[in-house]
């Protein structure tokens, strides 16, 4: 059974204590709550608080004038563990957050929380807080999405990527019409500028590599519609699922690697289809003019602006502002891995997570659910693994694939343990060994050798041998049978 | 991280990844007839032929090796899945490196050929769509699989290899080739002319470029036979005419700039066209000064006779070539019936290495560097024994027979015309397509006919002939005995009469005979 054990600290400022807490602070507290998959795997959720109140030295930081501030000088003096949360408790009339917002969540682990006056409330509050900042129970669900039973889970649950060990980005930009636009994009910059620090913190999750490459003459497999009122192309949000097929078969599988790869795109659009907008279902052109496909990449349309009298030579060259396209491509980068800040109430007040491109409660979301996925992906393999045996007979388990299935179940079992003691980085360095354990076993090319070794071919070639022997055999048998069945009936018929 | 603009990010992260020095792929079809054809620019041997130097930094060769291999079969739609240890060779002398090289440990080499891969449309495309405007504009537009199939000979390779990035060679770029060779024979197709055009050829004419490419240009050779000029006309008229020494010949190119503006001025599509003025009798070319024939000898599915023929044609001066062959280990070559004669006397080589095979392991490698004298003909025999194959190595048409690799001819010849250096900045394609060198000679790699060979094979239905038999035999026997051991006897009631002696009595009253 799976326990996920969050580490969390409440930590009462001055003025901010309720009144009615059970015991004087400090104290622990210890809330569980169920997860149900299906009617057989649960997973628990187990929150150990502990209360306590402010050193000095949190004091005169929660002095400072804006959250912002405060979150900054709090951070040297958290528990920086992953997975772990700080939320600081500020009183009912205190300043630091502005007026309407009741909780304000920081860049780092930690959270400001207004105090509500009974402890009922805070408590309430701060459930909330840990369903944004940790882990929920949909979220959880999701990874363990085919384990649950149709129709329970809602339709964004699959979009997530799949957790793996590593992650190939490929940046490609398509030039339809190379005669009417020569496009030059500073990508190596832009990488280095936007991309790096982002993956570098995701780093502690997957190896990523990344790549970029121009492709000509890579067309669109959609002919956009022209609309007279705005003078422009449109696709429309339903032909664009029809867009990605025609292009992927230009970008090229990785050859080298077997790791999954994630395409951005960036189409300039020909000149006699300029300019192009994405449309949504609403009718409305989308403002950033680019849409994303769960589990592969995104797509961004980049009009470039005609000039205003027919230029004199074609064909036009064009610097591509990589700011604005890394932006939305950043952004898809999120969403894709499911960090999403759409379901956040509205007294939130959630700090922006600058040029590091996510927060470290995010990283955290990302561990949970990756190391929950993995540890449910190697016990689905083990017990395949056992069942294939258990049907056919015939395979061979040498003693490297034996050797990999033990270490296979050691990691998961030590990955189990440490969800339950609350290490979330040792957890989802355990999960990752087992899960390449088991994957290592699970392929290995010797099980194939007698995988297939027909019954009908036994039977083809000891049947000319034993079936005209048996016949005998049998009809003196029979023989036997009717002559004892005879003399039973009439004993005494001997002379 | 890596970032591609035009190279194809397929094979370059190909080459960063598994440490490639130099690649070189050849996938072709058919067989070049030096005799009718004359020296062929490029030639490539039947079937595929994979060559590879890796980098210093390589540790496991082979492994990379394998790697490659099974990407490039991903790559190029080909099965070159099937190199492995038993068709792969290390040569020492044969295949330099053709790009920049620090140092040649033969050790970092591996050579495969595949003779029985075929080559088809599945083939052409990845290799279209390394090109980075496609198949949509510039000279490849012409090349359509229908047209482009249909024709004698046709071969299609990539090269690979490492180049200094200007004339200070202080960096380095790596370059890719992609050359195609194709010989559309209209003469002996029946179509009696040997005038040509592109149209007529690819169904198509160039109607643009590639806005990408720096220089695109279309050479026809028009180089006068016998000192007689104005024997042919080409239209439309070129943009320039480009004289060369090209493999020991002086040529005349036609040269078509796609790029200038004024060849698209007068017409949308450019569609070269070349007319002969008077009717030629006999397609005669001239031979060249180096070529060489292959062939099995003997008789009998036991032994046989592998014979080179190498001829030098060259009036007054000998040179020598290096020849490299790789035999399947199946044929078990004896070195001591090698014998190499030249004008009826012995040959010695200078340098032989020889490797063994070892059975299902690795092929026999044969390189020897033999000097040709003048106007002569060399013969090179060494008979081999033909091996019993496991039952089940054979290939599914085993009577079809067992393909040897062609062998592999590299020499300088000298030429008879000196060649002057070439300007590499003006025309950097054409140099290095006919590099020279020094003034004096060109290199040039031959191959020779893969062989067909014939192993003794086995009767494949006799396992359930036996299988059938023996069952038969024992179930015949065991059930004798036992229907004897255990047979009891006991008295029987005359019966009535079966059905035989009913209608025996039946005959029996017709002919008035008392009944049974």
């Amino acid at each position: 059974q799976v326990r996920l054990v969050v580490p969390m600290a409440v930590v009462f400022s001055p003025g901010s204590v309720p009144r009615d807490l059970p015991r004087p602070l400090p104290f622990r507290d210890v809330q569980e709550m169920e997860i149900s998959v299906n009617l057989r795997t649960s997973v628990t959720s187990h929150y150990e608080m502990r209360y306590r109140s402010t050193t000095g030295q949190e004091e005169a930081a929660l002095a400072a004038a804006t959250a912002r501030e405060a979150d900054a000088a709090l951070h040297p003096l958290q528990d920086t563990t992953m997975g772990s949360l700080t939320m600081y408790v500020v009183p009912e009339t205190s300043s630091l957050l502005p007026q309407g917002i009741n909780v304000y969540v920081g860049k780092h682990r930690s959270a400001l929380v207004r105090a509500g006056g009974s402890l009922a409330a805070l408590q309430a509050r701060l459930r909330e807080v840990t369903q944004v900042m940790s882990f929920t129970a949909s979220s959880i669900a999701a990874t363990l999405s085919d384990r649950v039973p149709n129709g329970q889970l809602s339709p964004d649950a699959r979009r997530n990527l799949k957790s793996s060990l590593g992650y190939e980005i490929t940046f490609s930009l398509l030039n339809p019409d190379p005669k009417s636009h020569t496009v030059d994009w500073d990508i190596e910059g832009a990488v280095n500028r936007y991309v790096k620090p982002v993956l570098d913190k995701l780093s502690l999750l997957a190896n990523f590599s990344v790549d970029s490459q121009i492709l000509y003459y890579a067309v669109l497999g959609v002919t956009p519609r022209y609309d007279k009122e705005s003078s422009s192309f449109l696709l429309s949000a339903h032909s664009l699922p029809h867009v990605i097929n025609p292009v992927e078969a230009r970008l090229g599988s990785s050859a080298a690697s077997l790791y999954p790869v994630l395409n951005f795109l960036l189409y300039v659009p020909e000149r006699s289809h300029s300019p192009l907008y994405i449309q949504d279902k609403d009718g409305a052109p989308v403002s950033t003019n680019a849409f994303h496909s769960p589990r592969w990449g995104g797509i961004m349309v980049y009009n470039v602006e005609a000039p205003a009298s027919p230029p004199a030579s074609l064909p036009l060259h064009v610097d591509v502002d990589m700011a604005r396209v890394m932006e939305v491509f950043l952004a898809q980068l999120r969403l894709l891995f499911g960090l999403s800040r759409e379901e956040v109430p509205p007294e939130f007040l959630l700090e922006r997570p600058g040029n590091e491109g996510l927060a470290d409660w995010e990283l955290d979301h990302l561990l949970w659910a990756h190391t929950v996925e993995n540890i449910a992906t190697v016990s689905t393999t083990l017990t395949s693994l056992a069942q294939l045996l258990d049907k056919i007979g015939n395979i061979v388990i040498k003693d490297d694939v034996a050797s990999e299935v033990y270490r296979a179940v050691a990691s998961v079992q030590s990955a189990v343990t440490k969800l339950s003691l609350g290490h979330l980085h040792a957890a989802f360095q355990a999960s990752k060994e087992a899960v390449t354990s088991s994957e290592r076993a699970f392929f290995d090319p010797s099980l194939l050798h007698l995988l297939y070794f027909p019954d009908d071919q036994k039977f083809a070639i000891y049947i000319p041998l034993f079936l005209p022997m048996a016949v005998p055999i049998l009809l003196s048998l029979a023989k036997i049978v009717r002559e004892t069945r005879l003399r039973k009936k009439e004993p005494t018929k001997m002379d | 991280v890596s970032h591609y603009r035009l190279f194809p990010k397929a094979l370059g992260r190909l080459v960063a990844a598994l440490g490639v020095r130099e690649l070189h792929l050849a996938l072709t079809q058919g067989f070049w007839r030096t005799r009718y054809w004359g020296q062929p620019p490029l030639q490539a041997p039947a079937g595929a032929e994979l060559w590879v130097w890796f980098q210093p930094t390589v540790t496991d060769v082979d492994k990379a090796w394998k790697e490659l291999s099974n990407i490039l079969s991903g790559i190029f739609c080909a099965s070159l899945n099937f190199i492995d240890s038993t068709n792969t060779v290390i040569p020492t002398a044969s295949f330099k490196p053709l790009g920049l090289a620090n140092g040649t440990d033969h050790h970092l080499l591996r050579y495969a050929v595949l003779p029985r891969e075929v080559v088809c449309t599945e083939n052409l495309t990845p290799w279209k769509k390394l090109l980075p405007c496609g198949s949509k504009a510039g000279l490849a537009v012409l090349l359509k699989a229908e047209r482009l199939f249909h024709s004698s000979y046709h071969s299609q390779a990539v090269h690979i290899r490492p180049i200094c990035r200007d004339a200070s060679c202080l960096a380095m770029s790596w370059e890719l080739r992609q050359t195609l060779t194709v010989v559309f024979d209209f003469f002996s197709s029946g179509q009696g002319k040997k005038d040509w055009s592109l149209f007529k050829m690819f169904s198509r004419t160039l109607t643009d470029t590639c806005p990408l490419a720096s220089q695109s240009k279309v050479y026809v050779d028009i180089s006068p036979k016998n000192k007689e000029k104005e024997l042919l006309e080409v239209s439309p008229p070129p943009t320039s005419v480009h004289e060369a020494i090209v493999q020991g010949d002086k040529k005349t190119y036609a040269v078509y700039d796609l790029l200038s503006p004024s060849l698209f001025n007068t017409s949308r599509s450019l569609n070269v066209q070349l007319k002969w003025k008077r009717p030629q009798d006999s397609s005669e070319m001239p031979i060249p000064i180096l070529h060489a024939q292959r062939y099995v000898g003997g008789y009998g599915l036991q032994t046989g006779e592998i014979c080179t023929l190498i001829y030098n044609t060259h009036p007054y001066r000998a040179f020598p070539v290096i020849l490299l062959e790789t035999v399947p280990w199946y044929l078990r070559l004896y070195v001591h019936t090698l014998t190499i004669i030249t004008k009826g006397k012995e040959n010695k080589p200078s340098y032989i290495h020889y490797q063994p095979a070892q059975d299902r392991r690795r092929p026999h490698l044969l390189e020897m560097l033999i000097q040709l004298p003048a106007n002569s003909v060399t013969k090179i025999t060494i008979q081999f024994e033909r091996a019993l194959l496991k039952w089940t190595e054979y290939p599914p048409d085993p009577n079809h027979g067992f393909y040897v690799g062609s062998s592999v001819l590299s020499a300088l010849v000298p030429s008879v015309t000196a060649t002057k250096d070439m300007d590499v900045e003006q025309s950097p394609l054409f140099t290095s397509l006919f590099p020279s060198s020094d003034g004096s000679s060109y290199f040039v790699r031959l191959y020779t006919e893969p062989l067909l060979v014939n192993l003794p094979t086995p009767d494949f239905s006799m396992p359930y002939n036996v299988i059938c038999l023996t069952c038969t035999v024992v179930a015949v026997c065991y059930g004798s005995f036992y229907n004897l051991l255990t047979r009891t006897f006991h008295v029987e009631e005359p019966s009535r009469g079966g059905l035989a002696k009913r209608l025996a009595n039946v005959i029996r009253k017709f002919r008035g005979v008392p009944p049974l």
